[in-house]
């Protein structure tokens, strides 16, 4: 890949020759997939004192400022994946709270374990119907109104229907957490003390590690799409529950059984949580009949502190609890 | 006009402006120490993050947010009932007109610091100057807010000259020499010929019309910050003549209160009269009913229908928000529109009393605005925290609304030792108009 970086500002040319010069502030290479193919080379070699002392000779095209690196790749967050339109469908005739989806997710983002990207609420829609199991990512809505109300730009909406926080921007206003109807974006509230290695460059499509006093939120692991693999969730999940797949080749798949998305709305009558909100979200359900399990499964072989959580809410208690 | 009346007029209403009694010093220590509990709270807050007050996911507006909007909407007794007051060359106007300019500078200039104290990161504030995004509401408000407090700032020191010029020609007041400078550099070479005099009643004609339309559009994009989400109870179109109205309600009614304490401490009995507690009652009583007319309006809908998520809302209103809310819609309205409707009982400590019950009262009305709309998302919470089911503010939270009050009792301690706290020039202008 070639340098993007002109050469005319006197600036950008003292940070290089300062970065050329201090080869243990460079970086060689990207740690990280980038998506950029390896036989992109410039083919002028440049030399540089690595971090235990010794000369080594590289490709120009491999050295990246740390920071500069960073940038770049926050930008490339916001491009999107060309020709793609992301979707998933979450069967919940099949969902049983394994909580499989949630654990890989924090797992996956190094989150706190009070911070869910993916929530699993146990709903009942009205008195005389069902309960159901209800697994909760962000929508990556197409009328996302928490993009709408960003006032720094910190949450974007890429061409390939997905959208993402850059947590070096986000301010910590919040105001995202009140336009979003679906409670979809947690807030670091305390230093969520996630080390990670000194090497390591932000992504806004893996975002790690999260910053205290800013929002996190589901990222549709934008950063596994990239190397053509599914999302954490869908993966983790032992019951297939979760489909996931590119609207423009209409096709989702739940990593067993690939589907075509149209004829899956069709047959299973696919529906938008509160699609009166014209959110547009880019989550379908696919609505719970016919289940495989009793919804009271799900209940068992819980911590308690998951399992009180679908308890019916008690009315305000003086006594405040434990932090 | 002649010195002697003059020179009485500077004595009584620059009571501190040549020497500072002891009892300022032990007022101001007492605000000084409320503050620097604020600011404690602040380090705290700022060291441990904010876990430390009493927001989580849902509720992630608090009493921050509550003061924000309060402090703001503090801001109209100047916008509003100065501007109109003078643009209508209302007879009375000229010894409250002063403090309600004073109310809104010093409200303006408070009231963002409660924003900043519930962003979760503080050092990236100028990032909404640096990229800022139109479609955001917040957006509208810095920059409305800032038109506001410049606006605010030029409309009160135009006032402000006149008698920072007869200040400066005082000739017996015993004031230090630094004093005198500044005096003698704000009075702006003001001496009172034709062509001046012209010039500043343009002027303040200008910045008075202004300032009324800005504070207008302040408030509304105030209001529209939680207008333009689809929560419940927030989604609403009447959010912004509300919010107008509300802040007006507030103004007048801080205004009642400062008139009641100035009055006091520094006797100005003679200016300040009963006409002017019941004139400004009459305005409070007027802005309540309306109040009270928005705010029915608003539950009323919301509450004879049956969408789900407003029931949910208001049910929640009606039951763990009981006393919030007939405190904040019932005796908070009711109270000052009886008192003001009975003119028997139109004294100045009853009226003054309405005054403090309809500036309380509004406060809560603000926080049951806030707070039990984000307790009711639209996916109902499912969490076993207590903390992350129902808010309540923390000492941290309460601390820093002290010191939001604090500084502002103090700014106003700071301005009365500087200048006039009753316009002086307004009063002779008033006076030659009574002689004639």
């Amino acid at each position: 890949m070639e340098r993007k970086i002109k050469d005319s500002s006197s600036r950008r040319k003292f940070i290089r020759k300062f970065g050329l010069s201090l080869g243990s502030v460079a970086v060689a290479g990207t740690a990280m997939a980038t998506g950029d193919s390896s036989s992109d080379e410039s083919g002028e070699k440049v030399m540089l004192l690595s971090a235990d002392g010794k000369l080594v000779e590289v490709d120009r095209a491999s050295i990246r400022m740390a920071k500069a690196e960073t940038r770049e790749q926050i930008k490339k967050s916001h491009k999107g994946i060309p020709d793609r339109k992301f979707v998933m469908v979450i069967d919940l005739s099949k969902c049983k709270n394994a909580r499989k989806c949630v654990d890989a997710c924090q797992e996956g983002h190094m989150l706190p374990k009070d911070h869910e990207w993916i929530k699993i609420q146990l709903l009942q829609d009205s008195e005389l119907t069902a309960r159901y199991w209800f697994p909760k990512p962000c929508y990556h809505c197409d009328s996302p109104l928490c993009v709408s109300v960003c006032p720094v730009g910190a949450t974007y909406k890429r061409e390939d229907g997905i959208v993402l926080v850059d947590n070096k921007r986000c301010i910590g206003c919040k105001f995202c957490m009140t336009a979003c109807p679906y409670s979809a974006r947690v807030f670091n509230w305390k230093d969520p003390g996630v080390e990670v290695p000194k090497d390591h460059v932000y992504d806004p499509e893996l975002n790690i590690p999260p910053v205290e006093g800013t929002v996190g939120k589901c990222v549709f692991c934008a950063d596994r799409l990239r190397n053509n693999e599914l999302p954490r969730c869908v993966k983790a999940c032992p019951m297939g529950v979760i489909y996931f797949g590119d609207l423009n080749e209409d096709a989702v798949t739940n990593g067993v059984e690939t589907l075509r998305f149209s004829s899956l709305m069709v047959d299973r009558h696919g529906y938008r949580h509160m699609e009166e909100l014209g959110t547009m979200p880019s989550v379908y359900y696919l609505p719970a009949v016919n289940r495989m399990y009793p919804v009271e499964i799900g209940l068992e072989d819980l911590d308690e502190s998951i399992s009180d959580r679908y308890k019916p809410i008690e009315n305000k208690k003086p006594a405040k609890s434990e932090k | 006009m002649n010195s002697d009346k003059r020179s009485e007029l500077l004595r009584d209403l620059t009571p501190e402006i040549e020497k500072t009694g002891r009892s300022w010093y032990v007022v101001f220590g007492i605000l000084l120490l409320v503050f620097i509990t604020g600011i404690y709270g602040l380090i705290q807050q700022i060291d441990k993050g904010h876990i430390v007050t009493g927001m989580r996911d849902n509720v992630v507006w608090g009493v921050y947010i509550v003061n924000f909007i309060f402090f703001m909407g503090l801001s109209y007794a100047g916008a509003l009932v100065s501007g109109t007051l003078h643009l209508f060359k209302t007879s009375w106007r000229a010894p409250v007109i002063r403090l309600a300019e004073l109310i809104t500078v010093i409200s303006l200039a408070i009231g963002p610091f409660f924003i900043f104290f519930c962003v979760g990161r503080l050092e990236r504030i100028p990032y909404i100057l640096a990229f800022p995004r139109i479609q955001s509401p917040i957006v509208w408000d810095v920059i409305a807010i800032l038109t506001d407090v410049f606006g605010a700032a030029i409309f009160l020191y135009v006032s402000f000259i006149e008698d920072f010029a007869i200040l400066r020609d005082a000739e017996n007041l015993q004031i230090a020499p630094w004093k005198k400078k500044m005096f003698r550099i704000l009075s702006l070479g003001y001496t009172g010929t034709p062509k001046q005099k012209k010039i500043l009643t343009f002027s303040r004609n200008v910045m008075a019309t202004m300032i009324i339309a800005i504070a207008i559009i302040v408030y509304s994009v105030l209001a529209w910050i939680f207008g333009v989400t689809l929560q419940p109870g927030w989604h609403s179109t009447i959010f912004g003549p509300y919010f107008v109205i509300a802040a007006v309600f507030s103004g007048v009614g801080l205004l009642i209160i400062l008139m009641a304490i100035f009055r006091k401490i520094y006797h100005l009995e003679k200016y300040i009269t009963l006409k002017h507690f019941v004139n400004l009652g009459i305005v409070l009583f007027v802005i309540a009913a309306f109040f009270g007319y928005f705010t029915f309006s608003d539950y009323l809908t919301k509450w004879y229908g049956s969408v789900k998520m407003d029931k949910i809302l208001i049910d929640k209103l009606f039951t763990e928000f009981r006393t919030y809310f007939i405190f904040a819609n019932y005796i908070g309205i009711l109270t000052p529109i009886f008192i003001i409707a009975i003119p028997k009982l139109r004294t100045i400590r009853n009226i003054t009393i309405a005054a403090v019950i309809a500036l309380l009262a509004l406060w809560v009305n603000r926080y049951i605005i806030i707070v039990p709309t984000l307790e009711t998302p639209f996916i109902p919470i499912q969490d076993t925290r207590h903390d992350w089911l129902f808010y309540s503010p923390t000492w941290v939270e309460w601390s820093l609304t002290a010191a939001g009050v604090a500084v502002f009792g103090m700014l106003f301690m700071i301005v009365s030792k500087l200048a006039p706290i009753v316009s002086i020039s307004e009063l002779e202008e008033a006076d030659e108009k009574n002689a004639e």
